[in-house]
């Protein structure tokens, strides 16, 4: 059965890291979903965020891939109930003197923010789970939605636990 | 410290990893490092073109046990090397392909001769590097040989920029310990998987052990030994593990797969307990195996992680390595005798018989079955084949026994033709000390793939014989036309052209023999073996001789 994993990696900063990741799962056919990638802690490590899907089989298949790349250094499965998982999107909005302020209520109950007003639109910042974004694009989609960008899902283990060398 | 230049800091490094020989191609972007040659104690040894040049460095590697050098200019003659480096990957040789590159400033720009090589081998390197900086090329050749020779072998390419070979540099050879964050290879099987192994191998009743090159690039062949007698397991071998286990002994069961024996198939097929150690399970191998049901038990034994569970399903996966492993299997109390399978076995062995026979013409000129088994009995017992891509390469892999310390090479899992004659040059290279047999087998097709290497071989003087089988077809090509579309279906495969290799070879020196019968083979291969310095039998075989 397919099912949307997250996994997060920890790499070496070295040169073409990011097209070795991608590299991969371009040639072995896997799907990617959304990745994210940036620095940490340490200045020559980065660490990735993979959305990807597939079956049991595949995504074992991709954790052990990974593995195998020299410059990866740890790869986990970052599950749902034991992360934090988010995602930035930024929606421009058809909005008029008649429906700016609906709109801007919705945003509120979203914990949204406004960071973009014009005579005709406006550009909210949302972030949240994939299940907060899909509400949140159903609500305002009557409005008309112009266009938008999204950061893919980036997170972090819950607690104590961290992405070590 | 003086400072040193850096064309000469990548040659005293190459000296450290005890480099002997380099197989490579100039050009302009490798001028330093060519300059550096003239007075470094390892000896280039030119090759004809950059797409042998990895061949070269693979044949070395296999026989020597050592990390295999190919070098090349950048643009064309790095491009050159990427089907010959995507050969050593599908078969885990250790080597390492250099290359030389633009000047720092120039790469981007689509200058002369450039070419993102690191970009384009990158799907089947095990890893690469760019050099950037002068000040780390001792940590990245070190590096390179650390993961090309250890955990899953495999090629590294180091590609270095021109400008980074004129730099001085002052930091010496004081890299010593290789110490990369997410490389740590597992060589010793988890103690809880090895129990769990242990006992399905005492309950079995139908066990086999199938191994692949694992074995032969582990070098466990002698843990093989005892632990398959110690437990009576048959033994089946892939084609990459073709000298894992001496094919004259009582347990051996042959070569598995589409272009395997028959009879080791049906024994596969009727096993309850697979012991796979160092073998991929690739569609090749597997393709004639029906009986993989949820009855048949599958023990993986792999260092590669990502090989257990790939092509099949695993009921105990060990990751390790194979001599290490088996080390840990042989002591546990598993001693069972098998007699009723290995009775069973010999049935199926008798009731699949190795055909030899043909039928005229095919039996008018050369059989290639009789000529390998002959030669079989007239070779000395640590005779090296390296067999190219094609029927040449089924015949001489099922009919030539490699026994003792026999070793057969060829490119098993890219199937790369024209690889014999550069690897069994590099071979070649590798025992100068102590000459050995070592006989290439190819096709008239792959011959000429790789042809422009008589060169090497006349100006070295190698000690190699060339098996040249004949038949002015692509034959293993034309035998599926015939199986997928029928007879006369033929598109493409005729040569149309009968070469007087007789006379190709005496432009080169080479002595040579023109043989259309058997007994003339067995005649003159005799003759061959003892003729100081490379020889060239052209064996004559009917083109509808396209039986394995």
């Amino acid at each position: 059965m397919e099912k949307k994993t997250c996994l997060s990696l920890l790499v070496e900063n070295n040169f073409g890291v990011l097209s070795r990741i991608s590299g991969l799962f371009a040639r072995r056919g896997y799907n990617i979903d959304s990745l994210t990638v940036g620095t940490t802690e340490n200045a020559e490590l980065s660490r990735i965020t993979i959305t990807v899907t597939g079956d049991d089989q595949i995504l074992t298949q991709i954790k052990k891939q990974l593995n195998k790349l020299i410059d990866v250094i740890t790869v986990i499965e970052l599950k749902t109930d034991e992360s934090i998982i988010r995602e930035l999107v930024f929606i421009k909005v058809k909005a008029d003197d008649t429906t700016r302020s609906q709109i801007v209520e919705i945003a509120n109950m979203f914990r949204a923010n406004i960071v973009d007003v014009s005579r005709e639109s406006l550009v909210i910042e949302i972030t949240g789970t994939r299940y907060k974004i899909e509400g949140f694009f159903e609500m305002v989609e009557p409005y008309g939605i112009l266009e938008f960008v999204r950061s893919g899902d980036t997170g972090l283990q819950r607690g104590g636990k961290i992405l070590s060398v | 410290m003086i400072p040193l230049l850096a064309s000469k800091l990548i040659l005293k490094c190459l000296e450290r990893e005890n480099v002997e020989f380099v197989f490579g191609y100039p050009g302009g972007a490798l001028l330093p490092l060519y300059e550096a040659f003239r007075t470094s104690p390892i000896k280039h040894i030119l090759v004809r073109n950059e797409q042998t040049a990895p061949h070269y460095a693979s044949g070395y590697a296999r026989e020597s046990g050592r990390v295999g050098v190919c070098l090349a200019t950048s643009g064309p003659g790095a491009t050159n090397l990427v089907t010959g480096i995507a050969t050593a990957y599908l078969d885990s040789i250790p080597i390492v392909a250099i290359t030389g590159q633009v000047d720092r400033a120039l790469i981007g720009t689509d200058a002369f001769q450039e070419a993102d090589i690191t970009g384009a081998t990158a799907p089947f390197t095990k890893h690469s590097y760019l050099v950037q900086n002068a000040a780390d090329i001792p940590r990245i050749i070190r590096e390179a040989f650390h993961i090309a020779s250890t955990g899953r072998p495999g090629p590294v390419l180091v590609d270095i920029p021109r400008d980074v070979q004129l730099e001085n540099v002052k930091t010496g050879l004081t890299y010593d310990k290789v110490d990369i964050m997410g490389y740590k290879p597992n060589l010793n099987g988890h103690s809880g998987q090895i129990k769990r192994a242990i006992k399905k191998i005492k309950e079995a009743e139908k066990p086999i052990i199938y191994a692949g090159g694992g074995i032969v690039l582990g070098n466990a062949q002698k843990e093989l030994l005892t632990f398959a007698e110690k437990n009576n397991i048959p033994v089946i071998t892939s084609l990459m593990g073709i000298g894992a286990f001496p094919e004259d002994h009582p347990l051996y069961c042959g070569i598995v797969g589409s272009h395997g024996y028959k009879y080791s198939n049906v024994v596969m097929n009727g096993a309850d307990l697979i012991i796979n150690i160092g073998a991929r399970m690739s569609n090749r191998a597997t393709s004639h195996l029906t009986k993989f049901e949820k009855d048949t038990d599958f023990v993986h034994i792999d260092i590669d992680p990502a090989e257990i569970g790939k092509n099949m399903e695993t009921s105990i996966p060990i990751v390790g390595d194979a001599k290490t492993v088996l080390a840990e299997l042989i002591p546990k109390d598993t001693i069972t005798d098998h007699a009723t399978w290995l009775a069973e076995i010999e049935t199926i062995r008798l009731d699949n018989p190795l055909v030899y026979d043909a039928d005229p013409p095919c039996s008018d000129l050369i059989n290639p079955k009789v000529l390998f088994r002959d030669m079989s009995e007239m070779t000395a017992d640590n005779t090296t084949v390296v067999g190219d891509v094609g029927l040449n390469q089924i015949w001489s892999a099922l009919y030539y026994r490699i026994i003792k310390n026999r070793r057969y090479f060829t490119s098993g899992g890219l199937g790369t033709m024209g690889y014999s004659i550069p690897a069994a040059c590099g071979a070649s290279f590798a025992t100068l000390d102590k000459p050995k047999e070592i006989f290439i087998v190819c096709g008239d097709g792959s011959f000429q793939m790789s042809m422009g290497e008589l060169g090497v071989i006349a100006e070295h003087q190698l000690n190699v014989n060339i098996i040249l089988i004949t038949n002015t077809k692509l034959g293993m090509v034309r035998q599926l036309q015939f199986d997928t579309y029928g007879k006369g279906h033929y598109s493409g495969t005729d040569i149309n052209f009968d070469i007087d290799f007789m006379k190709l070879a005496e432009a080169y020196g080479i002595k040579s023999y023109k043989v259309d019968k058997n007994a003339d083979f067995n005649k003159v291969l005799p003759e061959a073996i003892k003729h100081q310095g490379p020889t060239l039998i052209q064996c004559q075989v009917h083109p509808d001789f396209i039986r394995i």
